[in-house]
């Protein structure tokens, strides 16, 4: 296993300061307007059709880019852009990171930013063993973790998160908070998100709410019987 | 240094094992306090949000060591938050022997003998029979399956207003609408109504022997700040004639293991086999074309099922696989349920364990998720969780509101795998049947097994060596100490254990009330169900 120089976080420091971020997420201290929405809409994403990259949209720093291809590589999406390396672009629709992963982790409430470049170095150091171990040639300009294609990415995730691998719980929260972005835009209040049309809760399909902002679902049931009950069944519907 | 306080009675947590004690011994006559680690929130304060803050503010994620277990943390307990299906245990599973080889529940404990404890807790929250139409959606497909599979099934009785009820499916935020009978709505008001004392943010943290000549334990326990409970604001104590402790089934053995060098050891059984109810979700991916083809259904035109996210969270459930006559372990119930997108993490889309529940055929799946099902099959596990050293406050190392760290550890026995293995074949015979769906259970990559039903950690029994409870729920060599809560239950059920545990805690209340009475306090046991 590959250590690290004592002068960084521990590992366990690192985990329980991703965790405790999560703590600073308490009722009513984060306003849906605080949380930045610019990539919520999948519509407002500039896209470069003739591959040209914009110059305002150049690689991000390494700790973002490598998280955005962590988060990529749970739920992936379409590039934003032509020549973006970050995203792999190996499905189509939104992913983790068009979901709002990296906002999550990074807003200040959650207090983990500075805990970021530490756990994209992590994941970048075991990009370098994959690649040293697999053969693959990785270019320079870019963190190791996006410079791995997307199966590699992906195998490499499956080793990382595999039960019993070394800093595994580390890999299974930046696993849950890309998931969580996107299946819940946790980052969000879901009606506020809805509104918005959340490319995560867009695509699975999330109904939305009443007027109100609270769900009803008047229409709730096939309105027959579709089974014989056990015939043992007791009084008040119990097995016997 | 605060002044230690004394009352009759100190109560350990406000679930089903507390509220229901805490309401007979103060409708009995005797001082009640409540201690409960977490916030006191009604219907209002249960909002409709997948928000991180909302409903982390009263369900804790445990993770131990190859286990995960979902917990309520507020007044109410897991009540608030839970699904609300109250299915009475079926009659062989009080004759469980486990790997043991000898049986595991009092002998005086059979299905007889707590059908009347479980007609009082029915008549107190109380609990409705839903009619085939009053079923949701995912309930009525999983139905039809099993009808077209040569099975049966039934409507889950549920502890629900089924008048009140929205179908609105955010039960694990509370309910936001007071349909759901949580012990908000029945025993913790009847309680107060009798002059208990609910005490939020209160954590015990030890039991020792009281100082004060008449008065038997005392408790001490640290008041946490309401924005962030990993902040201690206050510490203080209590001395008690009787202490009911129902902390739940994972705090509960760490309460008593950090306080045992005190109460001058307890029983070796104490923080020993935990079991999860053998609880294993799958789930199902639906072809909806064949929803319509095979089973002939259609919620609106053109759309055969798309309701994963409709109705109550629980609609139906086989009772086929449990069968008496069929060997231990091999025993389950096979039940329809939807939890909230936060464990859409878990769903696997391939074969490939490493690979199954992230990725591009993962997300490829997202995209059916209206069309998803998922089912809860309750089996017959090992008591196989062990608790490690206590840690040094509270039953688990908070890192965050609702992000715990457990010292339990639970490795599936042979047996355990065996009864997973028959249900998972069972969820499959069922929905696979003819291209019907695809079904996988959750990834234990990611979490291990997960269970919102912990039991056993604490338990009763006839045999000092391998329960820490005698038959009427006191903790063995220390006289008015009680266990109630879902700790006590000494083996999976094979079907949902809220109902199971509230009638435990109903059987237990006269002995509590006598010990009570044979301390010195004018107590009487017999008031009626709360109204
Ligand atoms: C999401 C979910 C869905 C569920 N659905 C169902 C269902 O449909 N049907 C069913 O039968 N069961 C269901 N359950 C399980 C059921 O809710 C529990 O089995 C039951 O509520 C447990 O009751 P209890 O009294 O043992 O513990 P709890 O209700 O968990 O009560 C323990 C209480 O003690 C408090 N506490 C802990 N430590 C301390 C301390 N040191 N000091 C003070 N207080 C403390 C806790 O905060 C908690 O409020 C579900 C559970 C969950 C989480």
């Amino acid at each position: 296993m590959l250590s690290e120089p004592p002068a960084r976080p521990t590992r366990r420091r690192l985990l329980v300061g991703l965790t405790a971020a999560v703590a600073a997420l308490r009722a009513g201290e984060l306003t849906a307007e605080a949380a930045p929405s610019a990539r919520s809409v999948p519509e407002s994403v500039p896209v470069d059709r003739a591959g040209l990259q914009p110059a305002s949209l150049a690689l991000p720093d390494p700790t973002t880019a490598t998280l955005e291809a962590f988060a990529d590589t749970m739920v992936p999406g379409e590039k934003r852009y032509g020549g973006d390396v970050v995203i792999a672009g190996a499905a189509p629709g939104p992913g983790a990171v068009q979901a709002g992963a990296v906002e999550l982790l990074n807003l200040p409430e959650l207090g983990i930013g500075v805990l970021l470049p530490e756990l994209a170095l992590l994941v970048n150091t075991r990009a370098l063993a994959y690649a040293a171990t697999h053969g693959r040639i990785l270019l320079p300009t870019q963190p190791p973790f996006v410079a791995l294609r997307f199966t590699d990415r992906t195998a490499l995730a499956g080793e990382l998160l595999t039960p019993g691998a070394p800093d595994r719980q580390l890999y299974v929260l930046l696993a849950l908070f890309a998931a969580a972005a996107f299946d819940t835009a946790a980052h969000l209040h879901t009606a506020v998100a809805i509104r918005q049309r959340h490319p995560g809760l867009a695509w699975i399909g999330f109904p939305a709410p009443g007027a109100d902002g609270l769900w009803r679902f008047p229409d709730y049931s096939y309105g027959r019987r579709l089974a014989s009950e056990h015939p043992l069944t007791t009084r008040g519907g119990h097995p016997a | 240094m605060s002044v230690t306080e004394r009352t009759d009675v100190l109560v350990i947590g406000s679930g089903f094992g507390g509220a229901i004690p805490a309401y007979h011994l103060a409708a009995g006559g005797a001082e009640v306090v409540i201690l409960e680690r977490g916030p006191h929130l009604t219907a209002p304060d249960f909002t409709h949000d997948l928000r991180l803050g909302s409903y982390t503010r009263i369900v804790d994620l445990v993770q131990g060591d190859g286990i995960t277990v979902v917990a309520g943390n507020c007044v109410g307990g897991s009540s608030v938050v839970y699904f609300a299906a109250s299915l009475r245990a079926p009659s062989f599973v009080f004759d469980r022997r486990g790997s043991l080889g000898h049986r595991l529940w009092p002998s005086t404990l059979t299905r007889a003998a707590l059908d009347p404890w479980y007609d009082r807790v029915e008549e107190a929250l109380p609990v409705a029979q839903q009619s085939w139409d009053q079923v949701p959606y995912p309930g009525g497909l999983f139905a039809a399956a099993c009808a077209r599979a040569g099975r049966t099934c039934n409507p889950a009785p549920v502890a629900v207003d089924l008048a009140r009820c929205t179908n609105c499916n955010w039960m694990l935020n509370g309910c936001h609408f007071d349909a759901k009978r949580s012990m908000l709505l029945n025993y913790l008001p009847a309680a107060t109504a009798h002059g208990a004392e609910i005490r939020p943010l209160h954590e015990a943290q030890t039991i020792a022997p009281a100082t004060t000549p008449g008065y038997r334990y005392r408790v001490s326990y640290t008041q946490l700040d309401a924005g962030d409970y990993r902040l201690p604001v206050g510490v203080g104590a209590i001395e008690a004639k009787t202490v009911v402790l129902a902390a739940g089934a994972l705090a509960t053995p760490v309460l008593l293991q950090r306080s045992a060098p005190l109460l001058g050891g307890v029983p070796q059984a104490v923080g020993r086999y935990f079991s999860g109810n053998g609880d294993r979700v799958s789930i199902a991916d639906v072809d909806e074309g064949k929803v319509r083809d095979l089973l002939g259904l259609e919620r609106a035109p053109g759309i055969p099922y798309q309701g994963f996210p409709i109705g109550k969270p629980i609609g139906s459930m086989s009772y086929d696989r449990l069968d008496p006559a069929t060997a231990e372990f091999t025993r389950f119930s096979l039940q329809q349920i939807y939890f909230p997108g936060i464990t859409d993490l878990l769903a696997q889309a391939t074969d490939t364990p490493a690979t199954s529940w992230f990725g591009v055929r993962k997300k490829e799946m997202r995209a059916r998720w209206p069309s998803w099902l998922s089912v809860l099959a309750m089996t017959e596990d090992d008591n196989e969780g062990v608790f490690g050293p206590p840690p040094p406050t509270g039953s688990s190392t908070r890192v965050a509101t609702s992000l715990c760290l457990s010292t339990l550890s639970y490795r599936p026995t042979a047996n355990t795998l065996r009864g997973w293995a028959a249900a998972d074949a069972e969820a499959r015979a069922v929905l696979e049947r003819d291209g019907l769906a695809r079904v996988r259970p959750w990834s234990e990559n990611a979490a291990g097994s997960v269970s919102a039903h912990p039991l056993a950690s604490c338990r009763m029994g006839d045999d000092p060596a391998t329960s820490a409870l005698d038959e009427r729920g006191e903790l063995r060599g220390h006289p008015g100490l009680f266990v109630t809560d879902g700790s006590a239950v000494p083996t999976s059920l094979c079907v949902n254990p809220s109902l199971t545990i509230a009638a435990l805690a109903e059987r237990a209340c006269p002995g509590i009330v006598e010990s009570t009475a044979e301390a010195g306090v004018r107590a009487r046991y017999g008031a009626p169900a709360p109204r």
